[in-house]
């Protein structure tokens, strides 16, 4: 259904797309500013220590350094959560993950700042470290905060329902461990940040601050840095250039961010810090590896009764967003499908590794992995097909449920009934050659989170428009384009509101002197939320037009219809519609020669004249519009503001502020698969994907978002994978890491569903997340249809299947995997798995551990 | 602290040179250290950001550039060593102020997402349609497996290439 949209439901290119294709547009590290110094940040080579002494005056020394910064440059902790402030902008007394922010050369070079960092001496007391997150609560002494009893920073205990009651009512029942390896963004643009302050003309000392950082949220950061500078947020600045993927990695306030800012105070000169790759890497904040001891039963017909889930994410060791990471993991359990009891105990705890954060389906995507291979595993018990359990546990929307998340559009059924079909799953399921497979999994996602991470009433999302006098629309938002297509979703809602062409509308956003307050991109909330805002904020001016048109046409506004550049009255004849017919030619003509005209007729004041004359007609430009409103009302402007309902923040209980959103997007999806019972090597062959995402407002995004989804989700399946050793990251470089080449990317077909949202813009929900989680059980499935093995680990790594299928054939066991049998796992090991990478690792400082005599933990190296 | 500083030569930073390169068919002398690398010229000393550093190991392809029409990745490339080689960066692909075929593609079918490889893949892409105008699928996916993309899978890429032949196609019929 194409509701007879002229802007919205059309395939367009991206707004700022030629930028990008042609070089032109500006990332952060693009940026440069007279004066600008470089700064490169020390890292601590230890996973847990105690600093005993930082001597900065030999690098100080060094010709061409102009400032070293430490930990007491910048006292104040912050973190992303109000609840976890735990982080300073350099290490403060302790260190504790290999990579931990040390100190910060700024110099005159990146060079000369790279050499003086060798000139930096730091003295350590190595204390033990913790690298098993089941271990780390344990620990009694040597805590990695003093405030955080056995390494926990947070755990979680809710039941629903009665949980007990529906496992004695179940048929089937099905209980395991899955573990899910880390994971992280790797976004192609490592993070940069600069900062410049200005003098104050009044104190004649450092006044404002402009920091210009790829980040997804910037007004967070300029929170965050108001905190740690101990500054008014009206003398911040946070200006978000063009940034190069996010993912959930810049959704956060990066460390870098902080210590730009206040190296620029200490060398009283705009300085830039941009992570090198590896640095990234260490930076992290992506998705925790997690252990999940699920449970679920099911009666005979399939319908599920209960759901049981122990949940414990290996966090690192700062709590970053893993307070709401923790609680996304039990709460969207439900929302799904119709669970009438729920049991989740989940356990985020602290170790000597980079903090892990939100990534792409934050929270979800583990429990997901495990939840959907378990309801495979008992379709097979009970001998019902894998689709089929899916459809006979549908919710019954609008409705509320278990655990209190409101459910209103609801494309689920249609995504599978699509999926299904698509890929000839009942022809072809189980009918494969040998090593060849299908399977099916569905996965959800919020559009946007019902309640902001800072408590407060204060509208999510807020759009300014203001309109010129030649009908050039400018959209003033604080959402931020990460390349997920904000910008150009702010311009076609604009744009269809006022029914004015794409190219008349110029997206300012984020830019927090300019902008107004939008909270930023994270949990899929852009389209939803700033897509309402800058709804209401078309709306708003598009009433001011509409009245002095009104007045000039002589007939009610209500009667008005904007649309294609024009305002005619409601039943009359748009002029300009059907380009190929006759009579249209002479109105194009007579509307192009007004716009032609315009300014120099305005200004004498004829056009008004000459249409006063005429007397009232049934239409007119959308310029005469704008013109006719500017002179009615003075400048034309209109604002909007959306905050979630208050019937959507969910429940009451501890924690129920995560999980509830005003919408959530639904996908399912079918894998086909192969695999080689020999090298054990999994080829995905296509993947067909369903998403309901409301109203594809831009179906060629809609496509691109749901194919990075599924595809990121291959990866994280199949190959991506951090390798951890001592607290040692093993392979921080894009090759290392496996991020999948187009030689080894599946074709993936997207199939859009529209389930047209009551509440969302034009019904639109979110189309970025809610894809992901869906395709690692999917993958799963499918090697389970091809060759028998349910593995619980993930990724599924050659080694991994080749292990699986020995124990199945009881044949002798794999070193490579120290005998694990990935279909029942216990426990992670050093080296996660992907044993194959036997290599020292990269070079690294001279104080490194791997080279260390011995000192701590040399536990669980083999 | 002023008295003494020691000097950076000491601290084993080395004397410029100065080189002439050949980019987009200009030409420039600069003074580079020997061992600067081709894209840290191209992105500091001459301002040319379009080529991006995505790693520092040739292992991304977000600083390809062509070199005598040969796609190379210029994080690891000697400045010095391209002298008396042309030069073409993604400042160079754009023809007579209007994008080229596969940059409207790239644009309209969805290639480009948050563009930070974009640059890249561009170059890639004009070197393997200048070497084999009319590539399978599989020629498209082997030629640009040296690029890696985060945001796109790859899929709406072969899409837009594809396209880009068919405009190329019928932009020269139109011509003839």
């Amino acid at each position: 259904m194409n509701n007879n949209f002229s802007i919205i439901g059309k395939p367009t290119a991206m707004i700022d797309a030629a930028e990008k294709t042609t070089g032109a547009g500006k990332y952060t590290d693009d940026l440069s500013v007279p004066g600008m110094l470089a700064g490169k940040i020390l890292h601590s080579p230890y996973p847990h220590a105690r600093i005993k002494r930082i001597d900065t005056s030999r690098a100080e020394k060094l010709e061409g350094v102009v400032a070293v910064v430490v930990g007491k440059d910048a006292p104040n902790p912050y973190g992303i959560l109000p609840v976890g402030h735990d982080e300073h902008a350099l290490a403060f007394d302790k260190v504790r993950y290999v990579g931990d922010n040390v100190a910060c050369v700024v110099a005159v070079s990146e060079a000369i700042a790279e050499k003086a960092m060798e000139l930096v001496d730091v003295e350590y007391e190595v204390l033990p470290a913790y690298f098993d997150p089941e271990e780390s609560m344990k620990a009694q002494s040597d805590l990695i905060h003093d405030n955080k009893p056995g390494n926990l920073e947070k755990d979680y205990h809710h039941a629903f329902g009665d949980p007990d009651k529906g496992f004695a009512e179940a048929v089937h029942v099905a209980e395991a461990r899955f573990i899910a390896n880390e994971v992280t963004h790797a976004a192609m643009e490592p993070h940069s940040t600069l900062a410049s302050f200005e003098l104050d003309p009044h104190t004649g000392k450092l006044g404002r601050l402009t920091v210009w950082s790829s980040t997804q949220v910037p007004y967070y950061l300029q929170h965050k840095l108001s905190l740690v500078l101990e500054m008014p947020m009206s003398q911040i600045r946070v200006i978000k250039p063009l940034v190069g993927g996010g993912f959930g990695g810049k959704s956060e306030v990066i460390p870098l961010e902080i210590i730009a800012a206040v190296a620029a105070r200490k060398a009283q000169a705009p300085v830039k810090i941009t992570y090198t790759r590896e640095e990234v890497f260490w930076a992290h904040r992506g998705r925790p590896r997690t252990i999940i001891d699920l449970k679920t039963g099911i009666k005979s017909d399939g319908r599920i009764t209960s759901v049981k889930a122990r949940v414990v994410q290996d966090g690192g060791a700062y709590c970053s967003y893993g307070v709401v990471t923790i609680l996304y993991s039990g709460a969207l359990l439900g929302a799904l499908y119709d669970i009438p009891n729920i049991q989740y105990d989940g356990y985020r705890v602290l170790t000597n590794k980079p903090a892990c954060g939100a990534m792409r389906g934050h929270g979800t995507v583990n429990v997901r992995f495990a939840f959907e291979s378990q309801l495979d595993e008992l379709a097979a018990k009970a001998g019902i097909d894998s689709a089929e359990i899916r459809q006979r546990n549908l919710l019954m929307p609008p409705c509320i449920t278990v655990n209190g998340l409101r459910v209103q559009s609801y494309g689920l059924p249609e995504c599978i009934e699509k999926t299904v079909e698509r890929s000839g799953w009942k022809r072809r399921k189980g009918k494969l050659p040998k090593g060849r497979g299908l399977g099916i999994a569905c996965s959800h996602y919020v559009s946007g989170a019902a309640n902001s991470i800072i408590r407060s009433d204060m509208p999510h999302s807020t759009v300014n428009i203001k309109i010129d006098r030649d009908g050039g629309v400018v959209v003033y938002t604080g959402a931020s384009e990460i390349g997920q297509g904000s910008d150009t979703m702010t311009a076609q809602v604009a744009a269809e509101m006022l029914g004015c062409s794409l190219s008349r509308v110029r997206v300012i956003a984020a830019d927090t002197d300019l902008t107004p307050i939008d909270i930023g991109s994270y949990s899929s909330r852009v389209t939803f939320m700033a897509g309402n805002a800058t709804l209401r904020a078309a709306e708003d001016v598009k009433k001011r037009i509409a009245a002095a048109a009104a007045k000039k046409m002589n007939c009610p506004a209500e009667e008005l219809v904007f649309r294609d550049d024009l305002v005619f009255k409601k039943g009359s004849v748009p002029p300009v519609v059907k380009k190929d017919q006759a009579e249209e030619v002479e109105v194009t003509q007579a509307g192009a020669s007004v716009s032609g005209r315009v300014e120099g007729q305005i200004l004498r004041g004829s056009l008004q004249q000459k249409r006063k004359d005429e007397g009232p007609k049934e239409w007119m430009t959308f310029e005469e519009a704008v013109v006719a409103a500017i002179d009615f009302h003075g400048a034309l402007t209109g604002t909007g503001s959306y905050a979630p309902p208050q019937e959507a923040r969910g429940g009451k209980h501890k924690g129920a502020g995560v999980g509830p959103s005003p919408a959530y997007s639904y996908s399912a999806q079918v894998a086909e698969v192969s695999l080689d019972e020999e090298t054990g090597e999994v080829t995905v062959h296509k993947v067909w994907a369903a998403h309901d995402c409301g109203r594809a407002l831009n179906p060629v995004s809609v496509e691109g978002q749901i194919i990075g989804s599924v595809w990121m989700g291959m990866g994280q399946a199949l190959t991506e994978e951090m390798v951890w050793k001592d607290g040692m990251l093993m392979n921080p470089g894009m090759l290392e890491y496996r991020s999948p080449s187009s030689v080894e990317s599946p074709e993936i077909e997207p199939i859009i569903v529209e389930s047209i949202d009551p509440e969302g813009p034009f019904g639109a929900k979110e189309c970025s997340e809610g894809s992901l989680a869906a395709t690692i059980p999917a993958i799963a499935n499918a090697i389970y249809d091809a060759v028998g093995v349910r593995l619980h680990e993930s990724p599924f790594t050659p080694e991994r299947v080749l292990a699986a299928l020995r124990a199945k054939n009881n044949s002798k066991r794999l070193n490579l995997t120290e005998g694990v049998d990935p279909t029942a796992p216990a426990r992670f090991r050093e080296h996660g798995g992907s044993l194959c990478f036997k290599g020292k690792g990269p070079e690294r400082h001279a104080l490194d551990p791997a080279r260390r005599e011995a000192p701590a933990a040399a536990r669980g190296a083999d | 602290m002023v008295a003494a500083r020691s000097s950076p030569l000491e601290a084993g930073i080395v004397k410029k040179e100065l080189i002439e390169l050949k980019i987009n068919g200009r030409a420039h002398e600069l003074a580079v250290e020997p061992s600067a690398l081709l894209l840290d010229v191209l992105r500091q000393d001459l301002s040319l950001t379009g080529s991006k550093r995505g790693c520092d190991e040739s292992s991304c392809g977000a600083c390809t550039v062509l070199v005598d029409g040969v796609a190379m990745m210029s994080c690891t490339l000697l400045a010095a060593s391209c002298q008396e080689q042309d030069i073409t960066t993604v400042e160079g692909v754009s023809e007579h102020g209007s994008l080229a075929a596969i940059q409207k593609a790239y644009g309209d079918w969805g290639g480009a997402q948050c563009g930070f490889c974009t640059p890249g893949f561009m170059m890639t892409v004009k070197s393997l349609l200048a070497e084999n105008p009319n590539p399978s699928e599989a020629e498209v996916r082997s030629a640009l497996s040296g690029n890696l993309c985060r945001c796109t899978g790859y899929s709406q890429m072969y899409e837009a290439i594809k396209s880009a032949i068919e405009a190329e196609r019928q932009g020269l019929a139109a011509a003839k």
